[in-house]
């Protein structure tokens, strides 16, 4: 760590953490609804749960990359943070109006909170993801702004590289299409059609030159590898996602609406969206091929191989699986959405954000050649048990997806089974999906105890091999 | 990658292929939104009662648990073509169901899927199945393939 301010980072991962395992909570209370239909009913009803799961889940990554943004730019930047202040204020108030929002869904009617919350002067409620109060989305608004003032006057008054420009341009975009969120029009086919630009152009788009910084930025510090080569692999990356991605937003425009040629556009370059993760596939192992050092943090070389091959298989080839519009007329709204979903955001977000805490938070709290062996191991062992579990629980969702379609979907009208018959039928894949969730709950524990081991990486493990012909 | 692709090369691929794609999305946005839906999305329908019923639907978080245009939770049934389905394309025969449904809310039986009692009035519930019917009249290329959703 070079600047003191990066410090100020290590709130936003911490809380990030917390709300990582209450996600996992609630998932674990979901996939026992899917099979014990009236568990904690009527206490937390589905979508009471499946509201706090998702929310938590966008709300500990907006905190991740939050946290990754005040580290990475100070340092890309050379130069102390804007206000420091000012990303401590706007954590408590991040955290406090995150909070206050599960409390709420938890503990209030939604009704009653969309009534109390004055929802009808600008109604946005209720659609999904979207589920935050009005107020809770103008805040969210507020302190995006007011963090990339901070961390935008740092980048612009240091040091421009490549990583800070893309990394800005992500959250700049992040901004901008949340905007869309207020938008509600009584329309449901063009609030539909809208609704996407937050949700699509978000996990689709920007939030992909966000995965791409931090990707760029880690394997610069871990590998060693000549920077102009690195920047020059991020913009083929971004432009690739991009390219793909903003068409490609086409393949959620099949069945809600608009006209056919969006089968087309949608399927086409749809299937051209696993190229950039494919990419990143190949960027990180090429690099850490042609590394220059060897650094002792192996967990967080581990992390940032990892979330390339996950987000690959997760948002590219189970993506693709159901992407071309013939397949996806079966399968839209299935458990292969489900599946899809699962894996895709572990293998691209969650594991990007562990992925820059395993590097950062060891050198923030005082080891710059990261954690004790024993604590690195038992990080691993977090590593391979959550992502071995969202592995399994993405293909128990894929069986149970398969089966539905050709128990409701397949069949002539007359002929097909409804879909709760359905679902009793496929009890069987959503049982396994619990117990590989409750995997995952283990995997995590085993992550988190590894932070509690003390002792540090020393210098002396770092060897540096011989720079290769190329490099 | 060779040597003589040159990282301002890459740059402008990213920014010129992001601002074609971009530009691109808004004129289809465009056609999409002016030209297009007006004559697929059924919008001379949208009555008060309708827009009633979208607020009635957001309200409850209904998206939680089902889907609409397979959009949503899939914990529940697929209600986009639920006016169909249980009110065999009839409105008098649909408002009937909803209201005789939504009353009989939570069923209580041990161990299968509950869906909550919202406590809405004769009213809401006309609204919300009137909401129904006019989402399952816009045209969605033919989906879902069957009357199950």
């Amino acid at each position: 760590m070079k600047y003191e301010s990066q410090r100020v980072a290590m709130p936003y991962f911490i809380f990030a953490l917390i709300l990582f395992a209450g996600q996992i909570v609630f998932g674990l209370i979901l996939g026992l609804q899917y099979v014990v239909g009236d568990f904690l009913f009527p206490e937390i009803p589905f979508n009471v749960a499946r509201m706090v799961h998702t929310n938590l889940l966008i709300v500990w990554l907006l905190f991740g990359f939050m946290g990754a943004t005040y580290y990475m730019v100070p340092e890309e930047a050379q130069t102390e943070l804007h206000s420091p202040l000012l990303a401590w204020i706007l954590f408590w108030v991040f955290a406090a109006a995150g909070t206050l929002t599960i409390l709420g869904y938890l503990f209030v009617d939604y009704a009653t909170l969309a009534d109390v919350t004055l929802n009808k002067l600008l109604p946005t409620m209720g659609r999904e993801f979207l589920e935050q109060p009005t107020i809770t989305k103008i805040g969210i608004a507020v302190v995006v702004v007011a963090f990339l003032y901070n961390v935008g006057m740092t980048a612009l008054k240091g040091r421009k590289t490549v990583v800070n420009i893309v990394l800005m341009t992500g959250l700049i975009g992040l901004a901008v299409l949340w905007l869309f969120s207020f938008y509600n029009p009584s329309n449901l086919a063009t609030d539909k059609y809208f609704w996407w630009f937050v949700v699509h152009l978000w996990v689709e788009g920007v939030w992909e030159l966000i995965m791409g910084a931090i990707l760029a930025y880690v394997l610069i510090k871990l590998t060693g590898v000549d920077r102009e080569v690195i920047e020059k692999w991020l913009y083929v990356i971004i432009a690739m996602a991009l390219i793909t991605g903003i068409i490609g937003t086409g393949h959620h425009f099949f069945w809600i609406g608009p006209p056919e040629y969006w089968l087309w556009l949608g399927s086409v370059f749809s299937a051209l969206e696993p190229l950039p993760f494919f990419m990143m596939v190949v960027f990180a192992f090429n690099m850490i091929n042609r590394r220059r050092r060897n650094h002792p943090n192996k967990a967080a070389l581990l992390w940032a191989m990892g979330t390339t091959v996950m987000a690959f298989l997760g948002a590219g080839v189970w993506g693709f699986l159901h992407t071309l519009a013939p397949v996806n007329y079966y399968t839209h709204g299935s458990q292969i959405t489900a599946a899809h979903g699962h894996m895709a955001f572990y293998g691209a977000y969650v594991m990007i954000v562990l992925t820059i805490i395993s590097y950062a938070v060891p050198i923030m709290r005082g080891r710059p050649y990261g954690n004790s062996n024993t604590a690195q191991i038992v990080e691993m062992w977090g590593f391979w048990l959550m992502t071995i579990s969202m592995v399994f629980i993405t293909l128990f969702l894929t069986g149970a997806g398969v089966l539905q379609v050709w128990l409701q979907r397949i069949p002539e009208s007359g002929d097909a089974m409804s879909f709760m018959a359905g679902q009793d039928q496929i009890a069987i894949f959503y049982w396994l999906r619990f117990v590989a969730g409750a995997f995952f709950m283990a995997g995590l524990v085993v992550y988190f105890g590894s932070f509690f081991i003390k002792g540090q990486a020393s210098p002396a493990e770092e060897v540096r091999g011989p720079a290769t012909a190329d490099a | 990658m060779a040597e003589r692709f040159t990282k301002s090369m890459a740059r402008n691929i990213y920014l010129g292929g992001s601002a074609f794609f971009v530009l691109l999305f808004l004129a289809l946005t465009f056609d999409t939104q002016l030209r297009a839906m007006p004559e697929r999305d059924n919008r001379d329908q949208l009555t008060e009662q309708v827009v009633r019923g979208k607020h009635l639907w957001e309200n409850n978080n209904c998206v939680g648990c089902h889907s609409l245009m397979g959009e949503g939770a899939y914990f529940a049934p697929e209600l986009a073509n639920v006016f169909d389905r249980r009110g065999g394309g009839d409105t008098e025969v649909f408002k009937a169901y909803m209201n005789a449904w939504m009353n009989a809310m939570p069923t209580n039986i041990p161990g299968r899927r509950q869906m909550p009692n919202f406590n809405l009035s004769d009213e809401d519930i006309e609204a919300l199945a009137a909401f129904l019917e006019w989402t399952s009249k816009i045209d969605d290329n033919n989906w879902p393939p069957n009357i199950e959703g």
